[in-house]
């Protein structure tokens, strides 16, 4: 299980940064049937957090509706360098995490 | 034996008709088949509002109009709203008409997102609606809804076994 996220190296104090995130899942529904009429169930990741300096900045949670390999776009304002720490977690003990650096000038 | 001309004449007012119908009725082949059932969305969107009124304005909702795949749908939603400390988006609620469930994703904000606008790929069951509820930090509620038509429906679908 791999997950990437994209987040400016640098960025000036006060800037608005856009951090886009992409996790490896498939995201199974839990209403799909085999042919053969057995329920395949429910696997999902359920949450991201991402927390900037250990301050928690944005968290989704995401429900069966969200496509496979969940993409997610969201902003936050660069107020010091540190580490942005992302971590995703869902069904069967599902847990990623990822972190990226930026310095903040 | 019939006229030929007569069978010819009447053939094409037919496919004439027939062409007139399909351009006009710009609906999906699967729009005569079942519709998928509608869910208990304005149930859920009750339970998380408490009865509060939800307002009409301030949420840009971006959906394609026209979808091939439902599968694989990009999905952007952006709040008007200054984001300072005393003035924020708390939350982004996003729901479904059709699919199996109406709640389809929820993201939290704060001050520190600098701007109220998150962008994602969602999955849709059939042609309908998906509305998109901000709640802000004076705790109203506001909305905007946007219709799509899906030609290939994700969700429902068998896989081998």
């Amino acid at each position: 299980m791999n997950a990437r996220v994209n987040v400016p190296k640098t960025a000036k104090r006060g800037e608005v940064i856009e951090i886009k995130t992409l996790v490896a899942h498939t995201m199974e529904t839990g209403f799909r049937r085999t042919h053969l009429g057995a329920p395949i169930p429910r696997n999902i990741v359920t949450t991201l957090t991402c927390n900037y300096n250990g301050v928690e900045v944005f968290r989704a949670e995401l429900h069966p509706s969200i496509s496979a390999n969940p993409y997610l776009q969201f902003t936050t304002v660069a107020t010091e360098s540190g580490t942005l720490e992302f971590r995703w977690s869902g069904d069967n003990g599902f847990s990623v995490s990822e972190a990226a650096r930026i310095s903040v000038t | 034996m019939p006229n030929p001309q007569k069978t010819r004449r009447s053939f094409l007012a037919t496919a004439g008709t027939l062409a007139v119908a399909t351009l006009t009725g710009v609906k999906p082949a699967h729009a005569q088949m079942a519709r998928t059932p509608l869910n208990n969305m304005p149930e859920a969107i009750r339970t998380l509002t408490r009865g509060a009124p939800v307002n009409t304005g301030k949420v840009k909702l971006d959906l394609p109009p026209l979808v091939e795949n439902g599968h694989l749908v990009p999905l952007n939603v952006s709040v008007q709203s200054p984001m300072s400390e005393t003035d924020y988006v708390k939350a982004i609620h996003i729901f479904t008409e059709r699919n199996p469930l109406p709640e389809m994703a929820t993201f939290h904000l704060g001050p520190r997102a600098g701007r109220a606008q998150v962008a994602t790929r969602v999955r849709l069951a059939d042609t309908q609606n998906v509305v998109a509820i901000a709640e802000l930090s004076d705790g109203s509620f506001w909305s905007d809804s946007a219709h799509l038509i899906v030609t290939l429906a994700a969700c429902l679908e068998e896989l081998p076994a």
